[in-house]
């Protein structure tokens, strides 16, 4: 049975888990969009043409993408050292988990907006839209289900990178099932941790496909 | 009209439906040497070349050509979708080569455009569509929405205002685009196949509204077709391109009833009903019985008038008999022929001072019924 101090403690870290997932949520999205569109619209052809830019950011993009989430934690030590002032607790695991999940949010953003029709960006420009109108009136609002969908994608996958940061003494959900359900043998803690996550996850999932739903039809 | 007369391009002068007698000045393009070569790593496209042409204020100037022939390149160079490669562009008399940003936002302000697939926003409901151009021009909101309601009346969607386009018909949509290019007040239309993607019925709507608005507003469109009833129902004058050249121009019932071009008499191929296969089966070079009647095709390219009271008088009490006929009226000019059944020995001196083209297509027995 979980004793009152437990349940205390479980409140503490899906509270942690909730925060350390929000915050870095929200610095993927004010990232990873003016990232996506600078991808898209800074390729050759685009409308604000940096072929060389474009392809190096492409390329960092690319690197970070590739190195496991587990990797990048630890490589990222002194940076996130750099900003947070601290290597352990929730805003130290911030750093990591946003740095992993731009890129990843980025090249998702960046596919829902290049499958918008050309036919809209052209029709938008034969009304007197300027480059930054059509990025705001035609590319961002029609990739919008895109997005929302790609957000939900980033979101479940940061929840289980947050576990992982809790390994290395972020607290958190993570932390909380390491700590007693692994090292101190405590089952029940264990299955519970693993129920909010699941439900976590479903809540996310869901509340993504109902929004992508209701924007879809219209 | 209330809606018509707040929605006149400012060049017009005067307003409301003195609009089409009004001499305008604004909504003329002047293409000079126009030549277009698209470039890309499968190698080069001359998709036109030479191109000279004028199409004067408040005209429906028609485009066509078969596919590839550079209909749409020539359209797009107007507002500049398509950069020319050589030669000059002129709009009202200004070369809009060397224009800025600045100069080219306000170019297709004064150039509308509709297309063939719509392409509304399909996350803005049909105001926020038709407000787009002027939202970012910067026009103050009470003035969006009053222009932004005309231009709805103006295509007949009053009231349709909070819907998104994916619940409209494609009439509807069509007229959603029309309005989004009106609502900027332009001097010239541009349509690239607005009608090729809809039904008879509702492509006969959508070009009457168009006549209507070129009428009222004294816009002037140059439209793309495929479908050459709408060049023959609406246009003044038509341009026909052939491999990014120009074959020939000129006012329709001209190219339509004496086309000189292979490719116009391709494209107008559709139009011409060949001889019913009853009679082509039946056809002899020569009269083998003097009962024989002599198949006549009188042409009218335009000039001459079908006068039946005198083709009568000619032929006098002889056979006379209407086999075929199909004739046109194109901007009051008679296009088209008539096929007549008449004896072997009819005056065809004489016939022939009746229309602009006289043939001989054969002989059949007099028992055809
Ligand atoms: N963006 C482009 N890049 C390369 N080639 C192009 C491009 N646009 C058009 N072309 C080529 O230029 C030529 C003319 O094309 P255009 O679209 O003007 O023809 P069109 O007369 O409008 O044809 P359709 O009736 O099929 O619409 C074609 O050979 C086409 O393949
Ligand atoms: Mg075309």
């Amino acid at each position: 049975m979980l004793t009152a101090q437990m349940v205390d403690r479980l409140q503490q870290a899906f509270w942690d888990t909730a925060l350390m997932v929000g915050v870095s949520a929200g610095i993927a999205v004010a990232l990873g969009i003016p990232l996506a569109v600078f991808l898209v619209t800074s390729g050759p052809g685009g409308f604000f043409p940096a072929p060389r830019l474009n392809r190096l950011v492409g390329m960092v993009v690319n690197g970070f993408r590739a190195v496991p989430f587990i990797v990048l934690l630890v490589a990222l030590i002194p940076f996130t050292r750099l900003v947070a002032g601290t290597t352990i607790g929730v805003w130290a695991a911030i750093v990591p988990l946003a740095v992993s999940a731009t890129p990843f949010f980025a090249r998702i953003a960046e596919v829902s907006l290049r499958e918008v029709d050309p036919g809209l960006v052209e029709a938008a420009q034969s009304i007197g839209c300027r480059r930054w109108d059509i990025v705001r009136h035609v590319l961002l609002p029609e990739a919008l289900p895109g997005i929302i969908g790609g957000f939900t994608i980033t979101v479940v996958s940061m929840i289980g990178a947050s576990a992982m940061a809790g390994a290395v003494g972020a607290g958190g959900l993570g932390d909380v099932a390491i700590r007693y359900g692994y090292q101190r043998f405590d089952t029940t803690v264990m299955l519970v941790v693993i129920a909010i996550l699941i439900l976590l996850v479903s809540v996310v999932q869901f509340s993504g496909d109902y929004a992508v739903r209701r924007l879809k039809a219209r | 009209m209330a809606g018509a007369s707040a929605i006149l391009p400012r060049g017009a002068v005067g307003a409301i439906p003195a609009a089409a007698e009004a001499v305008r000045t604004a909504g003329t393009v002047r293409l000079e040497g126009l030549g277009k070569t698209y470039r890309s790593a499968a190698g080069e496209v001359q998709a036109l070349q030479g191109i000279d042409l004028d199409i004067r204020a408040g005209e429906i100037f028609g485009i066509i050509g078969r596919s590839g022939a550079g209909k749409s390149s020539l359209l797009r160079v107007i507002n500049r979708l398509e950069q020319p490669t050589s030669g000059r562009v002129l709009v009202d008399g200004q070369d809009i080569a060397g224009i800025n940003e600045a100069g080219l936002v306000a170019l297709r302000r004064r150039v509308g455009m509709i297309f063939q697939h719509f392409n509304l926003l399909s996350a803005k409901t049909v105001r926020e569509n038709v407000a787009l151009p002027l939202r970012v021009a910067g026009v103050p909101t009470a003035e969006i929405a009053q222009r932004v309601d005309q231009a709805l009346e103006l295509v007949g969607l009053t009231g349709k205002g909070g819907t998104y386009p994916s619940r409209l018909s494609g009439g509807q949509k069509q007229r959603v685009g029309i309005a989004r290019a009106l609502v900027s007040r332009p001097e010239i239309l541009l349509c690239d196949e607005a009608t090729s993607a809809l039904d008879p019925e509702t492509t006969g709507a959508i070009l009457r509204l168009l006549k209507d608005i070129n009428r009222r507003l004294g816009l002037t469109v140059v439209l793309i077709t495929h479908e050459m009833s709408v060049i023959r129902e609406i246009c003044d004058r038509v341009v026909v391109l052939e491999r990014g050249e120009l074959a020939e121009q000129g006012p329709v019932w001209q190219v339509f009833g004496a086309p000189r071009h292979a490719a116009t008499r391709a494209l107008l191929q559709p139009l011409q009903h060949s001889l019913p296969e009853d009679l082509a089966d039946r056809l002899r070079d020569n009269p083998r019985d003097p009962q024989d009647q002599m198949l006549v095709e009188l042409g009218f390219a335009g000039k001459a008038v079908p006068d039946l009271a005198r083709l009568a008088a000619i032929v006098g009490p002889g056979p006379l008999r209407l086999v075929l006929s199909q004739i046109d009226r194109i901007q009051g000019h008679a296009i088209g022929q008539l096929v007549l059944a008449l004896a072997p020995s009819a005056p065809l001196e004489q016939l022939a001072g009746l229309a602009d083209s006289t043939r001989i297509i054969g002989y059949v027995d007099s028992a055809d019924g």
